[in-house]
């Protein structure tokens, strides 16, 4: 099952520059796990323990996947995911 | 050194002023590789907040969809701080995910009659923050 996932900038430093790879899994947890197989220390930019972490956008063709099912969402063949992180910040 | 014309830095100027006390934020993109600002992105600051700022997620994902087919990167990345001065705070640092750009802050204070209005630009690596000077043109 092959998914497209497309890396920003900051990550590509994990993926030889590339700006997209492909993965497999049935749902994003295991996408990251497969993604962190071959590029190590991925995983960790993206997930934290269990979550998503809070300034990382992931979406499943165009879709935020926290609207879908967070890291459960389930995926297809041919899916593509985007990773971003967000536009953050401010005096607080 | 981040080199801007006089016409950029009046958008990004009258962007926050127009959005205090909310924070204001957006970006100037460019060609890749060129490090030269040219299209003016103004953003919804989807926090509408007068200390946060976080781009709105769909916005976030068009934003970047846009520059990657017009073969563009995020030079400036700006937004303004509403009672505080234009440095960088903590929550900036932590969240600056572009090495590459450069980071604008403004400071919207004055109009609080906390002092004369900012325009300051930063790079932002890994945690490490470096003021750069600023070069406003009238073109390129």
């Amino acid at each position: 099952m092959a998914i497209e996932v497309r890396i920003p900038t900051i990550l590509r430093t994990y993926t030889d520059g590339q700006k997209a790879v492909e993965g497999n899994g049935e749902t994003l947890a295991e996408l990251f796990a497969d993604l962190e197989a071959r590029h190590p220390g991925i995983q960790a930019r993206i997930v934290d323990g269990d979550q998503l972490r809070r300034f990382v956008n992931v979406y499943l063709n165009d879709e935020d996947v926290r609207f879908l099912d967070g890291i459960s969402t389930k995926l297809a063949d041919g899916d593509n995911v985007t990773i971003l992180p967000a536009v953050a910040g401010g005096m607080a | 050194m981040l080199t801007i014309t006089q016409s950029l830095y009046d958008q990004i100027v009258a962007h926050a002023r127009e959005d205090h006390p909310d924070e204001a934020c957006g970006v100037v993109a460019g060609p890749v590789g060129a490090g030269r600002p040219e299209r003016f992105i103004p953003m919804l600051n989807a926090a509408r907040s007068p200390t946060f700022y976080e781009f709105d997620s769909q916005d976030l994902l068009k934003l970047y969809r846009e520059m990657d087919d017009r073969d563009e990167e995020p030079v400036i990345i700006y937004h303004s701080h509403t009672a505080t001065e234009a440095y960088p705070s903590r929550t900036d640092i932590s969240y600056a995910n572009e090495p590459g750009a450069h980071y604008v802050l403004v400071s919207t204070a004055d109009t609080d009659g906390a002092g004369e209005f900012q325009f300051r630009s930063f790079r932002i690596v890994e945690g490490e923050v470096t003021e750069e000077e600023v070069k406003v043109v009238e073109a390129y």
